[in-house]
């Protein structure tokens, strides 16, 4: 049966990784493409970058990373940050990517994910959502990074997303993001649930526990940055630990 | 001599890492879908990744169809992911269609259930046989599939490796020249970098 996947996610600026904390406080971190081999060869399953910038005049830098990363790494990899149009979405995919991350941009456009979907399938078409949990347990989507509410709620905007041929979701809570005190695993559990599409729980990862925890609650990967980053835990680390709590990993 | 590798462009799928990943392992294909260069190579990668029957056409449109299935005998055809779903006699995928008929079987769609559609991620891949395409691969080799559409109905003795997702699956087939993998040599780690240099021992 399918594994349960581990994910380092790279936040990228100015051509190198970067890892905002609750998306402020930006700190450096090191070079994308020896990270990435390092992750690659360290048993990640996945590998994810986000161009944080998304600026036009970014955009070539953030391409020499993508393909710099292709040349280097045999595992699937996922691009995200600043995609707006099938052209932003073929540039990505041409220097290498695997899928494409959409955001900001489908919230505006939701064409652009059955656009895509039709255009690259469905797998390569990845609806990521920031998810803010009011206090009366309202889970609203967030654009901009999470800095701008939105009028939609996080289920049903999920699954409107896949209707329109998402292929899979990375679910980000912005209420654990940077906290490392865990992932939501309620919230996570639910849409794992709900949906036939594969879940990558985001934010609040503080430990290789908090990774097992989401995943026996349903999710299909776990996706972290600075406990990998700085070194706090080891992918094997992670990945024993989801063994040891009963799930499959590679 | 060096075996002279091509890989077929027919404007499918992204076949820049599968360039890479090849490079990697020592090998430089050229990518072409000019006939002769085709019918010329000792060895002919079919990538592929999307629908069947568009693939079909753009393989037709450019005559490929015919120089594929009347291939050479001692030329060898490895299809990749939906590549090798073409090597196949029928494809059910969006009504049915005709495959290039090189291998028995035909090409279904997983059922819905419990299972999520695509099967994508990493599985691990079993052994059918004892073979050299899967030579010094520990017994936990998992490997990286995307596709929600299946061989089945194969002839059983082309079975090398396959995969467990409420069915079996699959992963490695073989008759005669012709080998399809259905999972992702290119994104399946130092797995997939074994593969492909025993695969490339297997075709020398």
């Amino acid at each position: 049966m399918i594994s349960k996947r581990i994910i380092p996610c790279l936040d990228i600026a100015h051509g190198k990784v970067v890892k905002g904390v609750r998306f402020e406080g930006v700190k450096e971190v090191d070079d994308p493409v020896s990270l990435a081999k390092r992750y690659s060869e360290a048993g990640a399953d996945e590998l994810v970058f986000y161009d944080i910038m998304a600026s036009y005049e970014e955009r070539t830098l953030f391409l020499d990373v993508v393909s710099k990363v292709a040349d280097q790494i045999n595992i699937p990899f996922m691009v995200g940050g600043g995609i707006r149009s099938l052209e932003d979405m073929h540039a990505c995919l041409k220097a290498g990517a695997d899928k494409i991350s959409l955001n900001s941009a489908a919230i505006d456009d939701p064409s652009l994910i059955s656009k895509g979907a039709l255009r690259f399938g469905s797998q390569c078409i990845v609806l990521s959502m920031d998810v803010l949990v009011e206090e009366n347990g309202f889970a609203r989507v967030m654009k901009k990074g999470g800095r701008e509410a939105t009028s939609l709620e996080a289920f049903s905007w999920a699954t409107q997303g896949i209707e329109l041929g998402a292929g899979e979701i990375v679910l980000n809570v912005i209420n654990q993001d940077g906290t490392k005190e865990g992932f939501d695993v309620s919230l996570t559990s639910d849409f794992a649930k709900r949906f036939n599409v594969p879940i990558i729980a985001s934010g609040g990862a503080g430990n290789a526990q908090h990774m097992a925890e989401v995943l026996v609650a349903g999710a299909d990967a776990a996706l972290a940055a600075s406990i990998f980053h700085f070194n706090e835990v080891s992918i094997q680390e992670v990945k024993e630990e989801v063994r040891k709590a009963g799930c499959i990993v590679r | 001599m060096t075996a002279k590798i091509v890989m077929i462009d027919y404007g499918v799928g992204n076949v820049f890492s599968l360039l890479h990943a090849f490079k990697r392992v020592g090998v430089d294909c050229i990518l072409t879908d000019d006939v002769k260069l085709i019918q010329a190579a000792d060895v002919v990668i079919l990538p592929g990744v999307g629908a069947f029957e568009d693939a079909m056409n753009q393989l037709k449109n450019k005559g490929l169809d015919q120089v594929l299935k009347n291939k050479p005998s001692h030329q060898w055809l490895i299809g990749i992911c939906l590549g090798m779903q073409l090597l196949y006699d029928i494809s059910e995928e969006f009504g049915v269609h005709e495959g290039l008929g090189l291998l028995q079987g035909r090409i279904v769609k997983f059922h819905e259930g419990s299972l999520k559609i695509p099967h994508m991620g990493w599985n691990k891949l079993q052994r059918g046989v004892t073979h050299p395409l899967l030579k010094d691969l520990n017994n936990d080799a998992y490997v990286y599939y995307v596709h929600s559409y299946y061989a089945s109905e194969i002839e059983s003795s082309t079975l090398i490796g396959y995969s467990d997702y409420g069915v079996s699956v699959p992963g490695i087939v073989m008759k005669d020249k012709i080998i399809g993998f259905q999972f992702h040599p290119e994104k399946s780690g130092t797995v997939g970098e074994q593969l492909l240099r025993n695969l490339l021992e297997v075709v020398a």
